[in-house]
């Protein structure tokens, strides 16, 4: 709740005046019977013609009255809602972007997706309705009981007594639903995930004609979602009735001691009468209110699963303090590192220094390490183990800014942003100038695909899917470009070129000024590095240059006489 | 927008049709409950009556009356409870069931379609329109029939207990109608705005948070934030509309209301001067707190409407995503057995977009068997031929043909299921590694999995795996690149088709590796016509049909040893490539 109520904050003023402006339009309604009393007793009593039409126009104005507080209650209320889900969806985003590697790997994307989007929304809904309605209740309610009590403190005994009762049975249904609808937000995530699959995996389940596989599969969370919600519903369903019927019992007791009363002396006719009113009045308020107690259980149970992300720890900024270590000239270096994922070792003892302005090539098989070894880096993930320095100083003691700031990564995945080409090399250095952005777009070999695009603002479609495979790969290696890094990583970023441009962009690349990193599969690529580290099965298997590797690595020389056969 | 209401609301109906018994039994227990509810105070009413004055209270009728009261309290709670577990049951079924068809919708929609719309918008359509839709179902089943009824109910007691007044009621009435139509419609069009600015700032979230770890690597975060804000202040200024706007329908009916009561306490209080006696002030009382009653259904039910306008809206969507238009049907189409694999374009041309021709007059013969390679830069249109032959687009023009069958006789099905594909997008589902691999074959042997893995040269890799082949596989999870594709290699060595496209299906493999799985595809090659895109020659070298592709054509074709004779396009790629 803390967060939801940090974010009400700022809408504090309105989140109050809505419910006031609710109390005066309460107190025009329950001033109308006064007035009919009045037009009983007066007007006809009196039959004065006059004084009853004075009296009529008395209500319509207080109903104008009340139309008017009820406008600004509503529009508060709306903005207070609606504000605070706005706030909550922008804190959450930026919480989701706070994460670290391991965290998202651990929440999984749909999860995030539903949170920001579904479970936000029930809480605009929660809110609005409980600042709208729900304090309105218990205004009328405990109106009615005082009311009742100036008419007969005894008889008005039984208003206290099914109140507790009503709290405690509407309590304990919110008690038991709020884990309920928690459940059935948790099915609604797996719901979430085979669409969004589908949607991404559209080609390979078509070409496996798995399309009935996924429909039975699809079928099968629905229907889990939809015994979830049942489930809950049930329980939610039964607020009415008990709201319904407890009111209903006091009504007959109110009844049954009136008359007693009544019996004894004690007490009039009208006044019973006037009791039983207040009853009826209490009775239609609580109604309207049990049918709201479903959204605002609904909107607990979400706030609880933003609040599970919201309450994560930190990652944090720096993991050890600023030291220096290292060679001052080594861009790059590894002392022992060791990292695992969660079981087994993925790096193990791996140890290497790389100088200023030279090229690391990273060679190894599938599987082998080589994209975890780059990630430790720009501090995607700590090293488990052993210390990683970036120009002299341990990652872990530098900011995460100036990390990746310095750093330019090519990933495996070749993603591109909805936009323009512009917008997405602008990642990499939001000042660029277009010459700046050309430059890159040259080097990395993608100048063709301005010309054939229609240049730096030809559209780019959700994820780059406008652009073929090696289209996209020479951007996002143009984008890394764009940021003139001192350590560029490209991460087996030539898979999907072909021979001819993979030559030309080594070419440019090589007029870099900088320290780069070449993962790769193929020799050729890293061949020329200044130094070649050979990973096997996250170890170090050779590190050397390509004469050095030659005598001193089973694996360089068996990757390379595979490739070496490709050449034959 | 009258046209997309009025199918909407068809689509709704042909949803709730398959639940007609529960649909039934929701009517009558909305009749009951109003009935039981509406007796009561009659009931009361009637005991009031036995409590005159001191020592004169009819104890013995007062409790024959608080017993039916308690009869129909319980009688009244069961029909709501009734109500609301049935119509929960009704809406939750109606989602499940718009889902389950927007889900099987998908998969028919031809990649066009797929291919030019925002993913997040589509899964949008499918989780959050659907569930707003079902929410507003849910808030009319339990408020509009026992809404109605009320009214009925009402509308017959006035008349029973003074014509002129129920008159009166009655020519106001209308004025709430028209004011409740006329705030609704124009919220539905806040609604449907409300709508398409969340879809846009979901499909945002949908990319920006599916690529979350991209976006940290370049500390966008601050910029993908403040892209972020602009596209959330947005919807929050377009909500505010909507949710206000729909909220004033609930107080404009009170005034409303408040003025019938005004006028009903007018017009009763001169009947009681006028008719001096026959409408005694008892009645009056009655009428009155019956015209109290009357205002709260017409709360609910302009409440329920405003709330419908933006399930309407959100429906509208859910339904425009089932509305579009599928594949072309396979109806008629021949179930393509045991193909000799001999294909043949002719003049084809296709592209993705009208203006810009990509493939024009496209010639190609492959007999069957045949080992075809397909060169060229990137971008020249390599994938679009693979597309074109798996039919996940159809030709403009020309025609392709398997034995000489056009591929638009040959059901969709039959066709795939003949042709074994890996791409290099490595897609995999969030499964056990052992469904993965099942994918084309679902009722394979634990062996025959076992069996292409080793083929795939994955099954090392896999039996590392915390759970070895159970190994449940995430999106985010710790696979590499070439572990994937491993993957999806052992994918179709299970399936053993008769054809077989690689596209790029080794690129992100270590050549030793590489070398051992081309083995196994060479092995399964044999005698079988295959379509091999890649950039190492070393495949393509023994190829029995090299395509050489520039932007979109054919420019040259032939063997190794022929084209490198030519000294064309294809001498000069096979030589920049050291």
């Amino acid at each position: 709740m803390k967060h939801l109520f940090e974010c009400l904050k700022s809408y504090r003023k309105e989140a109050i005046l809505s419910p006031l402006l609710k109390l005066l339009e309460v107190v025009m309604e329950l001033t109308v019977p006064l007035v009919v009393a009045a037009i009983v007793d007066v007007g006809i009593g009196g039959g004065d013609k006059g004084y009853i039409l004075h009296a009529c126009l008395l209500l319509m104005a207080f109903a104008a009255g009340g139309l008017c507080f009820a406008l600004l209650a509503q529009y508060f209320a709306a903005k207070a809602a609606v504000g605070t889900a706005s706030a909550l969806r922008s804190r959450l985003f930026h919480k989701l972007n706070s994460l670290s590697y391991s965290q998202i790997d651990r929440i999984g994307t749909p999860q995030m997706i539903t949170r920001m989007t579904s479970d936000v929304a029930q809480i605009q809904t929660g809110i609005n309705l409980t600042l709208r309605l729900v304090l309105r209740s218990p205004l009328v309610v405990f109106g009615a009981m005082a009311l009742a009590f100036v008419v007969d403190v005894k008889v008005a005994l039984v208003f206290v007594a099914v109140i507790p009762l009503l709290a405690l049975a509407v309590g304990l249904i919110m008690a038991v639903g709020i884990p309920l609808f928690k459940k059935v937000q948790e099915r609604l995530d797996k719901v979430y995930l085979s669409t969004r699959e589908n949607l991404t995996g559209v080609r390979v389940i078509r070409a496996f004609s798995m399309e009935e596989g996924e429909k039975e599969r699809f079928r099968d969370f629905s229907q889990k979602l939809f015994s979830a919600q049942r489930k809950a519903g049930k329980y939610s369903a039964l607020t009415g009735p008990i709201t319904f019927i407890l009111v209903n019992l006091a009504t007959i007791a109110l009844l049954y001691f009136g008359g007693v009363r009544v019996n004894g002396g004690a007490l009039e006719q009208g006044k019973v009468i006037a009791l039983y009113g207040y009853m009826s009045q209490i009775l239609i308020e609580l109604l309207k209110l049990a049918n709201l107690i479903v959204s605002v259980t609904k909107a607990i149970s979400c706030q609880k699963r933003i609040g599970e992300i919201l309450d994560l720890p930190e990652e944090p900024e720096k993991v050890s303090p600023a030291e220096k270590s290292g060679e001052i000239d080594d861009a790059v270096s590894f002392e022992h590192v060791s990292f695992r994922y969660g079981g087994a070792n993925a790096l193990e003892d791996i140890s290497f220094h790389v100088k200023k302005g030279t090229t690391l090539g990273i060679l190894g098989g599938t599987g082998a390490g080589k994209s975890t070894l780059v990630n430790l880096l720009p501090r995607f993930y700590e090293a488990s183990e052993g210390k990683v320095s970036l120009f002299g100083e341990d990652v872990g003691g530098v900011s995460y800014q100036t990390l990746r700031k310095e750093i330019g990564l090519v990933p495996q995945q070749v993603v591109l942003f909805k936009g323009t080409i512009r917008s997405n090399l602008l990642w990499g250095n939001e000042t660029a100038t277009d010459e700046e952005l050309l430059y890159a777009a040259k080097c990395a070999q993608a100048e063709d695909i301005l010309l054939f695009k229609g240049g730096l603002d030809a559209e780019v479609e959700e994820g780059g899917r406008n652009f073929s495979g090696g289209q996209r790969q020479r951007l996002t290696i143009a984008r890394a470009l764009v940021k003139k890094p001192k350590l560029l990583i490209l991460d087996d970023s030539f898979s999907a070129l072909d021979y001819a441009t993979d030559k030309k962009l080594r070419t440019a690349l090589k007029e870099l000024d900088c320290t780069k990193i070449i993962v790769s599969q193929r020799a050729s690529t890293v061949r020329d590095s200044d130094l070649i580290l050979v990973l096997d099965g996250g170890r170090c298997e050779g590190l050397g240059t390509h004469n050095d590797l030659l005598k001193t690595s089973r694996v360089y020389r068996e990757i390379l006489s595979s490739q070496e056969g490709e050449r034959a | 927008m009258k046209d997309v209401k009025k199918s909407t609301f068809l689509g709704i109906m042909r949803y709730l049709k398959r639940r007609k018994f529960s649909l039934v039994f929701v009517i009558l227990s909305a009749v009951l409950q109003v009935l039981f509810t509406l007796l009561i105070p009659y009931l009361a009413g009637k005991g009031i009556d036995c409590i005159l004055s001191e020592g004169n209270v009819d104890f013995a009728s007062l409790t024959k009356f608080l017993i039916a009261i308690l009869c129909c309290t319980v009688g009244a709670a069961i029909s709501q409870w009734i109500l609301n577990v049935l119509s929960q049951k009704i809406s939750y079924a109606v989602l499940s069931d718009a889902r389950v068809d927007a889900f099987d919708k998908i998969q028919t929609l031809p990649l066009k379609f797929l291919d030019g719309t925002a993913s997040g918008s589509v899964a949008g359509a499918v989780i959050s329109d659907a569930e707003q839709f079902a929410d507003g179902l849910l808030l009319g089943f339990t408020q509009l029939f026992t809404g109605i009824a009320t009214i009925l109910g009402l509308i017959v007691v006035l008349f029973v207990l003074r014509w002129e007044i129920a008159l009166v009621v009655l020519c106001i009435t209308p004025l709430s109608l028209v004011s409740a139509k006329f705030i609704s419609s124009r919220s539905y069009k806040m609604f449907r705005a409300q709508s398409l600015s969340r879809a846009e700032q979901t499909a945002y979230i949908d990319e920006e948070i599916g690529n979350l770890k991209l976006v940290k690597a370049f500390s966008r975060e601050g910029a993908c934030g403040e892209r972020f804000e602009e596209l959330n202040k947005e919807l929050n200024e377009i909500s505010l509309k909507a949710v206000f706007f729909s909220s004033i329908t609930n107080p404009v009916t009170r005034f409303l209301n408040a003025l019938v009561y005004a006028l009903v306490a007018l017009t009763g209080a001169m009947l009681v001067l006028g008719t001096g006696g026959t409408f005694s002030v008892g009645s009056f009382g009655s009428v009155l707190s019956y015209c109290t009653q009357y205002t709260k259904p017409f709360n609910e039910i302009t409440e329920t409407i405003a709330e419908f306008q933006n399930s309407l809206a959100c429906a509208a969507r859910l339904f425009a995503l089932t509305n579009e238009e599928s594949e072309s049907s396979d109806e008629g189409a021949e179930v393509l057995k045991e193909p000799q694999g001999a294909i043949s374009l002719t003049h084809v041309d296709f592209s993705y977009e009208k203006e810009k021709p990509l493939i024009e007059d496209l010639n190609v013969e492959v007999k069957a068997g045949e080992k075809v390679a397909i060169v060229g830069p990137t971008g020249c249109g390599k994938t679009t031929l693979i597309n074109l032959l798996m039919r996940f687009y159809d030709v403009d023009g020309g025609r392709i043909s398997i034995d000489g069958k056009d591929l638009r006789t040959i059901t969709r099905r039959s066709l795939r299921e003949n042709i074994g594909m890996v791409l290099q997008e490595t897609w995999l589902k969030s499964a056990t590694v052992r469904e993965n691999i099942r994918m084309g074959k679902p009722n394979a042997s634990d062996e025959e999995v076992t069996e292409a893995c080793k083929a795939a040269h994955a099954h090392n890799f896999i039996l590392q795996l915390p759970e070895g082949y159970d190994t449940v596989l995430s999106e985010s999870g710790s696979l590499s690149q070439g572990q994937r594709q491993l993957l999806c290699i052992a994918r179709v060595m299970l399936l053993k088709p008769p054809m077989l496209i690689l596209d790029e299906a080794t690129s992100n493999i270590d050549t030793r590796t590489e070398r051992k799985v081309q083995d196994a595809f060479e092995k399964l090659m044999e005698g079988r016509t295959s379509f091999i895109v890649a950039h190492r020659l070393s495949t393509i070298e023994n190829a029995d049909l090299i395509l050489v592709m520039k932007a979109g054509k054919i420019v040259e074709q032939g063997t190794h040893l022929d084209l490198l004779s030519r000294r064309g396009f294809y001498y000069e790629l096979y030589h920049a490539r050291f």
